[in-house]
């Protein structure tokens, strides 16, 4: 162990916690705004790292039927809540929704995915392609449950974890693929070398809290979700539509998911299951920020990334166990910090 | 109450009575269980496609394949194998694809009297049952290859890295059983799951012990995370890697980084560059043929021709065994079991196979050819 190897960790753990922090972030931002712990997320950032890789092989990516699938089955849902009756409206709406934005996602991508793009345009096309997906399962799976339990809407996030790891596995088939960089480009550093990928990692991550911290405390969407999350029914008698905040908190996490995907598809070989990982480590982060605190979760998130390189370089058997202990001593010190218990 | 729980019997009586008939219809019944989904799908999946090039008959015989999904999972395969033996009567039983799973399936084949062949390797104290076969090679057989190979190019110290599990404490054990045999010392052993996203720690410290070359014990494309960042540090040594790793998804993730290694492999991953007088060649070529008219060019894996093995042997021992009873009785299944162990040689596409009462291995070192990677594609070391 020298200087080098140190600096070497320390370049690989702050590239992965960034990645966590994201899933972090994410993950606090559905749970404080729809109480719903996103197990799910991590096959975001699946979905887009192996919508990528297929873009890049010229391959029409088969995220897209499964889009125009969930915008199916979601205008489905539409129609028969509206079937007491509804104005034209409302109906053409869930026709735009529902219907014709994956339409169009789909036929866009079919015409661009077999032209050789520059990478960057693909990156966008597969956040395209994947952030409507929360969207429709929210429509799909949480909205039906809005005010259902946290231990129900849990139960539901698990059911939706299984089945989108099962149409990964049917899309994606059983192996892995890797992504093409965004940029081949390597930088120098002293004795440090960084590639472009990182950059864009850390610019990414960096340019995603920004975005948030503009988004709650600058624009009426953004307060409205911050009202819903400190209180729900507070927020509606006051005239905020908890759907909406609800739709939204998830378009965003799907978002980040894809965000996250298209980053780390070219660093690391990704599978059909391998984001159930991933999530769960950006899960460490949020827990350690009570699942409440957007900057105690970053902070968290990049953590998590360093030991778990250090504990991959001193004791590689033991790295998960390493990493998914550090969960026990945060929730004994939440608990003996919170005195009283909520029955939920 | 009383009526209704009657009535239920009745039901079950008249449902269950065709299910009790039907094995006496049918001819030769095998029972196929592997893992298409769960962790081992990579695997399960080539198997499950390789079932469907299976003859319709054989010896004159009809054949009635039952395909079931395990998901890897052992008690699924519990399960799965026992609907065969008690449900439909199979003659042979195949499964499943991870060792776990195989090990579960070999436990109800013994118990049931069933002649079993396992696609996944399995630990010795399964492997000298009396009624399971093991197609893969031994993990044994492919080490002393690779070994040698390793005397042969001039390595003293040798980096291990591997899966976080059964796989990887596999290959570290033929180390500590053969290794110094071969002169070989293992100067760093680190370990990494498979959905891993960064193997940088354990490269580094890989690196940092200076071995001369790097055994690489994982399989498919996470074989490829190791090796894409040694080369990414900057290790140019030698690396070998197992005949997990030869598939082409592997190379078309590893790319460049594949230069400079050496993969074990089966024979039937290049039936084609194999020398003609090879006994795996006409079995490699017909079912890569077969296989790839089906699935498309460049679908072979290293997996699925251990279903292709499994009917060559019983195209060959069926014949045998159906001179001494009919299929559906247990004098067919023991008769079919001696038939495997006295009626080899079987010439397959992954070696020849000649079990023995002592050896339901069955493979040497025809079973395993060893290739280097150039330009996307595996190339014949000879």
């Amino acid at each position: 162990m020298d200087a080098m190897i140190a600096t070497f960790l320390i370049q690989d753990g702050v590239t992965s916690g960034a990645i966590y922090a994201l899933l972090g972030l994410a993950l606090v931002l559905v749970f404080s705004v729809t109480r719903v712990i996103f197990i799910p997320q991590g096959e975001f950032v699946a979905y887009g790292a192996l919508t990528l890789a297929l873009l890049d092989s010229a391959k029409v990516p088969a995220t897209i039927s499964l889009l125009v699938f969930f915008g199916a089955i979601a205008f489905v849902l539409d129609l028969w809540s509206m079937r007491r009756g509804t104005d034209g409206r409302t109906f053409l709406r869930s026709v735009g929704l529902n219907l014709v934005l994956p339409g169009a996602i789909y036929g866009l991508t079919t015409v661009l995915a077999p032209l050789d793009l520059p990478s960057f345009v693909k990156a966008l096309l597969t956040i395209m392609i994947i952030a409507p997906m929360g969207l429709y399962i929210y429509r799909i799976a949480y909205r039906p449950l809005a005010d259902a339990s946290v231990l129900v809407l849990l139960i539901c996030s698990v059911g939706v974890h299984l089945a989108m790891m099962g149409l990964g596995l049917v899309f994606f088939g059983a192996e892995g693929l890797r992504a093409q960089p965004l940029s081949n480009a390597n930088y120098t550093m002293g004795m440090l070398m960084v590639p472009a990928q990182s950059l864009w990692i850390y610019g990414a991550t960096i340019g995603i809290m920004i975005a948030l911290y503009v988004f709650f405390e600058r624009t009426l969407l953004g307060k409205a979700l911050r009202a819903t999350a400190v209180n729900r029914l507070g927020a509606r008698l006051v005239g905020v539509r908890t759907q909406l905040t609800g739709v939204t908190a998830f378009m965003l996490a799907a978002t980040i998911g894809a965000v996250s995907g298209v980053l780390i598809g070219p660093i690391t070989t990704i599978y059909y299951d391998t984001g159930f990982l991933i999530g769960l480590k950006g899960f460490v982060a949020a827990i350690i920020g009570g699942l409440a605190s957007f900057p105690i979760t970053a902070i968290a998130a990049i953590a998590v990334g360093l030991i778990e390189a250090f504990a991959s370089f001193f004791a590689s058997s033991y790295k998960e166990v390493i990493v998914f202990g550090l969960i026990i001593p945060v929730l004994v010190w939440l608990s003996l910090n919170n005195a009283f218990h909520e029955e939920e | 109450m009383k009526n209704r729980f009657l009535a239920g019997i009745a039901v079950v009586a008249v449902v269950s009575l065709p299910l009790m008939a039907a094995p006496a219809f049918a001819d030769i019944t095998i029972g196929v269980t592997v893992s298409s989904t769960g962790p081992g799908a990579a695997l399960g999946i080539p198997l499950k496609n390789s079932v469907e090039l299976w003859p319709t008959e054989v010896g004159g015989e009809k054949l009635k394949v039952i395909v079931l999904d395990d998901a890897g999972d052992p008690s699924t395969a519990t399960t799965n194998a026992r609907r065969f033996v008690n449900d439909d009567k199979v003659d042979v039983i195949v499964g499943s694809a991870l060792t776990p799973a195989s090990i579960a399936v070999a436990n109800v084949a013994s118990e049931s009297s069933t002649p079993h062949f396992s696609c996944s390797p399995v630990p010795p104290n399964i492997s000298k049952g009396k009624w399971t076969f093991i197609m893969p090679q031994d993990a044994g057989l492919i080490a002393k290859n690779l070994f040698a190979k390793m005397k042969a190019d001039g390595i003293k110290t040798v980096g291990y890295i591997g899966f976080s599990d059964s796989y990887g404490d596999l290959w570290m054990g033929q180390f500590k059983a053969i290794g110094e045999q071969y002169g070989l010392k293992v100067v760093a052993d680190e370990r990494y799951a498979r959905p891993d996203t960064s193997v940088s720690g354990q490269v580094l410290k890989l690196v940092a012990s200076r071995p001369d070359a790097v055994f690489v014990g994982a399989s498919g494309t996470g074989a490829a995370l190791p090796q894409i960042a040694l080369r990414e540090r900057g290790f140019t040594g030698k690396v070998y890697q197992t005949h997990g790793a030869v598939t082409f998804d592997f190379l078309k993730i590893a790319g460049k980084a594949a230069d400079n290694t050496v993969f074990a492999s089966g024979p039937a991953m290049a039936p084609e560059a194999l020398a003609d007088t090879a006994e795996t060649k006409p079995e490699g070529m017909a079912y890569v043929t077969a296989y790839e008219k089906k699935y498309g060019p460049n679908t072979r894996t290293q997996f699925g021709p251990h279903i292709n093995d499994a009917m060559a042997v019983l195209k060959k021992a069926i014949p045998i065994a159906l001179k001494k009873a009919k299929p559906g009785t247990p004098e067919f299944r023991a008769a079919l079991r001696d038939a495997i162990e006295t009626g080899g040689p079987f010439p397959a596409s992954q070696g020849v196979f000649n079990f023995k009462a002592d050896d339901h291995l069955g493979l040497d070192d025809r079973a395993v050819v060893l290739f280097t990677a150039k330009d996307g594609k595996f190339e014949l070391i000879k």
